[in-house]
C-alpha cells in the first residue's frame, strides 16, 4: 500500500519541519518528504489541502479499561476513540482487574490491541504486586511480555522502604518508575483542592503539600537509588518549582501534565459538577498558570490525556462519593490546540510535547515522521469547530468537564503503520 | 453559571443554599416568616397554604430536630407529609439516591426536603427531579444548612434589627459545619459589617477568609464588644484525635463561659443550632442564662421553614 499525503501542511518537530510539504508512505514507513522518491505510484491520495499533516499523537496515559472494567470502556471502543483523536501510540496504567503484574495479562492485552490494529498499545506494569504496595512484581519478566515501564497508578506506596527497594530494583535494569506524586495520608479522603473553593462548598480538601511532600521523597529516593523516575500529572505551582529545580541540579526526570489541567480550575467544579471531579484536582488559577509556564519551559515534558473513561452511574452521586475522571482522548488535540492557542504558541512547539517528547520517555520508536519510521499520522484541520458531546465521541466514556463545548481542531485521517484506521467527513 | 435554586425570572426554585441568593430573597423569607410565628400561638395553629400538597422529607443521615421542626412547618401549613430515614431502608439495600427520589416522585410528591452526609447531595437531587419539585436542602455534608442560617438570622434580627450595626462572632468547628457556612452567607448578604470565626486552626477551612470573616484564634480577642456570639455544636468524633486533643482543653480554650461572654457587649445575645453538648462548647450557666436565645431559635425555625415551604409553593 502507498499513500500520497499531498498539499498538507507538515509539522515534525524532531526533523525541524514546518511547512507545506508532501508525505510518501509505502509498506508502513515513510518513504519520503517533499518530492516524489523515483518510481513512486501512489494507490491512494489523500489531498491535505487547508489540512494539518502531524505525526501520530502518543499519549502518555489512557485507562483503556480492559480486563476488568467493560461497563466502563472496552478495549475496542478506547481504541476507536484514540485514533479519532490522532493519537497513534498510547502508554496504559495498570490499574485494570486484575491489574497488570502477571507477564500472562500483558501478552494477552498486548495480543488483543494487536489484533484491532489500532493504535500502538504500550502497558505500565505494577510496580509491586496487586498494587499492594508491598511486595514488588517480576520487573524483567513483564518487561520481557511488553511493559515499558513501572507504576503503580493512582494508588500510592505508603512504606518508603518498599517504594526504595522497586526504585533500587528497577535501577538494577534501568527501567523507569512512574509515580503520581501524591502523599497518602495529607491526601486522604479528598476530593478538591484545598483552597477557596473547597471551603465553600464544603469538599475535603487536598492540600498542595499532598504533591510536594511526595515530590520531595521520590526525588531524594531517586537520586539515592539511581532510578529513572517519571512523574505524572503534576497539579501544583511548587511541585513544578522543584521539578525545574531539580532539572537545573542535573537529577534525570521527566513529568507530564494533563490537558484538562491545562485548561481548568477548581472553579470549574461550579455546582458540585462531578464531571470536574478529577485526580489529582484541579487546583488554583496560579497552579494552572505555573503548569502552563512548566511546560513552555521545558521544565514538564508531556501534555497526556488522563483518558479515564467512566460510567455514567459512576457519576450520579453526590460529588465526593462520584467516581473522579474524565474522557480524554479525543479531546487531547483539541485542548493542545487550544492552549497553544491562548498561549500564543506555535504548534510546532506545543505539539512536541504530545509527540516526540512522550516518545521519547516511552523510549519507543514514535512521535515523528523520519524518513524510515512507522508511518503513524494524524491529519486535521484545525479550523474545524466541533462540540463535546456524548454521540460525538467514541469512547464509552462520556464524562468530561468540557461536555458542550465548541473546540477546534478535528481529526480527518489517523494512519497507523501506514494503514488508515481512522477517517471523518 | 445560572443559579440552580432560582428559575429564569429569578424566583426562589429550591433552596439549596444561601450563596448566590438575591438579598430581596432573604428578606422576602424573614419577612413572610414574621407572619407566621403568630400562627404558633393561636388555637387553630394551621393555615392552608400548602393543602393538597404532599411534603417528603428525605433524610438519608439522621436528625432529630431538624427533621420535627420540618415535618411541623409542613403540618402547620396543612400539607401531607411523608418523613422517611432512607438511611435506615432501601440505602442499605443497595438503591441510589436518585431512584429514591424518582419512585417518589412517582408517588406524586410535591416538595422535597433532604439531608444528606455529602455535599453538593441537595444540587445534585435539585439537578435530577421534574420541573414542578422543588428541593429544599436540609443539610449536606458540610457544605449548606440554609434554613439553619436563615432562623439564625431570622432570631438576630428579631433581637437585634440594626442589622447594619452588628459585630458578630460563630465560634467554634468552622471546618466541618455547614451551619457555620449558611450563618457566613446569610450575616454578610443582609449587610453585617464584621462577622467573625475563632476556631484553633485545626478546625478552619483553608482560606476562610475569603469567605467574607475575619479569622481569630484566642477567644478572648475574638468575643470583644461583639453583639452576637454563635457556638457551634463540636461533633463527638472531632473531641479527641489529631484535630484536638480533648474536650476539656476544648473547653478551656473555646467553651463560653460567663466569664469569657463578658468581654462581648453586655446586651449580647447568644446562640447555639443544637443539640448542645454543655460542658464542651458551652457552659450552663451560659446556656440557660439571660443573654441565651438558644430555644426561641427553635420556635422560629419553625416559622423560617413554613416561610421557605409556602414561598416556593407559591413560585410553582
Amino acid at each position: 500500500m502507498k499513500i500520497h499525503i499531498k498539499n498538507g501542511h507538515l509539522i515534525d518537530p524532531k526533523n525541524g519541519i514546518d511547512s507545506k510539504k508532501d508525505l510518501f508512505i509505502a509498506a508502513g514507513k515513510v518513504v519520503a518528504i517533499g518530492n516524489s522518491p523515483d518510481s513512486f505510484v501512489a494507490n491512494q491520495t489523500i489531498d491535505a489541502n487547508g489540512l494539518i499533516v502531524i505525526p501520530g499523537l502518543v499519549d502518555l496515559s489512557a485507562r483503556l479499561r480492559e480486563p476488568g472494567f467493560e461497563h466502563k470502556a472496552t478495549l475496542e471502543s478506547e481504541m476507536q476513540a484514540a485514533v479519532a483523536g490522532g493519537i497513534t501510540s498510547l502508554a496504559c496504567p495498570p490499574d485494570t482487574d486484575p491489574v497488570l503484574d502477571e507477564p500472562g495479562l500483558v501478552e494477552m492485552l498486548k495480543h488483543r490491541a494487536k489484533q484491532l490494529n489500532l493504535a500502538h498499545v504500550y502497558p505500565l506494569g505494577a510496580l509491586t504486586h496487586q498494587l499492594n504496595g508491598q511486595e514488588i512484581t517480576e520487573m524483567c519478566e513483564l518487561t520481557e511480555a511488553g511493559c515499558v515501564g513501572f507504576s503503580q497508578a493512582d494508588i500510592v506506596i505508603k512504606d518508603t522502604q518498599v517504594l526504595w527497594r522497586a526504585m533500587q530494583y528497577a535501577a538494577t535494569f534501568g527501567f523507569t518508575v512512574w509515580l503520581r506524586p501524591e502523599e497518602p495520608y495529607l491526601a486522604k479522603d479528598g476530593v478538591a483542592h484545598d483552597g477557596e473553593v473547597a471551603a465553600r462548598l464544603g469538599l475535603k480538601g487536598i492540600p498542595a503539600a499532598a504533591e510536594t511532600l511526595a515530590i520531595a521523597s521520590i526525588l531524594r529516593i531517586a537520586k539515592e537509588t539511581g532510578a529513572k523516575v517519571h512523574l505524572c500529572r503534576l497539579s501544583t505551582a511548587e511541585g513544578v518549582d522543584m521539578v525545574r529545580a531539580a532539572k537545573k541540579a542535573g537529577q534525570k526526570i521527566s513529568c507530564d501534565v494533563s490537558a484538562n489541567h491545562l485548561h481548568l480550575t477548581d472553579f470549574d467544579i461550579g455546582f458540585f459538577d462531578s464531571n470536574a471531579h478529577l485526580r489529582p484536582p484541579l487546583r488554583s488559577q496560579r497552579d494552572k498558570e505555573a503548569l502552563s509556564a512548566g511546560l513552555i519551559d521545558g521544565t514538564i515534558d508531556a501534555i497526556c490525556s488522563d483518558h479515564t473513561p467512566v460510567d455514567d452511574d459512576a457519576k450520579l452521586y453526590p460529588f465526593a462519593e462520584a467516581e473522579a475522571g474524565a474522557t480524554g482522548l479525543e479531546l487531547l488535540l483539541p485542548l493542545i490546540l487550544k492552549w497553544a492557542e491562548d498561549n500564543k504558541l506555535n504548534l510546532n512547539q506545543a505539539i512536541t510535547a504530545a509527540t516526540q517528547m512522550p516518545a521519547n520517555i516511552l523510549g519507543v520508536a514514535a512521535g515523528d515522521l523520519s524518513v524510515n519510521s512507522n508511518a503513524d499520522v494524524c491529519i486535521f484541520d484545525p479550523k474545524k469547530y466541533w462540540k463535546v458531546e456524548a454521540n460525538s465521541l467514541f469512547s464509552q466514556g462520556k464524562n468530561s468537564p468540557f461536555l458542550g463545548l465548541e473546540l477546534a481542531g478535528k481529526v480527518k485521517y489517523t494512519l497507523v503503520n501506514g494503514h488508515i484506521v481512522h477517517q471523518s467527513t | 453559571m445560572q443559579n440552580p435554586q432560582l428559575t429564569n425570572d429569578g424566583k426562589l426554585k429550591h433552596l439549596l443554599s444561601i450563596e448566590g441568593l438575591p438579598k430581596a430573597i432573604i428578606k422576602q423569607i424573614l419577612d413572610t416568616a414574621e407572619s407566621f410565628v403568630g400562627v404558633a400561638e393561636r388555637e387553630v395553629k394551621k393555615v392552608p397554604l400548602l393543602r393538597g400538597k404532599t411534603v417528603c422529607n428525605l433524610f438519608f443521615e439522621n436528625s432529630t430536630r431538624t427533621r420535627t421542626t420540618f415535618e411541623i412547618a409542613a403540618k402547620r401549613l396543612s400539607a401531607d407529609v411523608i418523613t422517611l430515614n432512607v438511611s435506615t431502608s432501601s440505602q442499605s439495600k443497595g438503591e441510589t439516591i436518585l431512584d429514591t427520589i424518582d419512585n417518589l416522585t412517582a408517588m406524586h410528591a410535591d416538595m422535597f426536603v433532604v439531608r444528606h452526609a455529602q455535599s453538593g447531595a441537595a444540587h445534585m437531587i435539585a439537578k435530577h427531579v421534574a420541573p414542578h419539585i422543588h428541593v429544599i436542602n436540609a443539610g449536606d455534608g458540610r457544605h449548606a444548612h440554609p434554613t439553619q442560617g436563615l432562623l439564625d438570622a431570622f432570631t438576630i434580627r428579631r433581637y437585634k434589627p440594626e442589622m447594619h450595626n452588628l459585630r458578630v462572632a460563630i465560634v467554634g468547628d468552622i471546618l466541618h459545619s455547614r451551619v457555620a457556612r449558611s450563618e457566613i452567607h446569610a450575616l454578610t448578604s443582609l449587610g453585617v459589617p464584621e462577622v467573625r470565626v475563632i476556631a484553633p486552626k485545626t478546625l478552619l477551612p483553608e482560606n476562610v477568609e475569603k469567605l467574607g470573616v475575619h479569622v481569630f484564634h484566642d477567644m478572648r480577642e475574638g468575643l470583644k464588644d461583639v453583639d452576637v456570639v454563635m457556638m457551634l455544636r463540636l461533633q463527638n468524633e472531632r473531641m479527641a484525635g489529631a484535630m484536638l486533643p480533648s474536650s476539656q482543653e476544648y473547653f478551656k480554650t473555646y467553651g463560653l463561659t460567663p466569664e469569657k461572654l463578658a468581654l462581648a457587649k453586655p446586651d449580647a445575645i447568644v446562640m447555639h443550632p443544637g443539640p448542645m453538648n454543655r460542658g464542651v462548647e458551652i457552659d450552663s450557666a451560659v446556656a440557660d442564662g439571660k443573654q441565651s436565645v438558644i430555644l426561641p431559635q427553635v420556635t422560629y425555625g419553625i416559622a423560617v421553614r413554613m416561610a421557605v415551604m409556602s414561598i416556593l409553593a407559591g413560585n410553582s
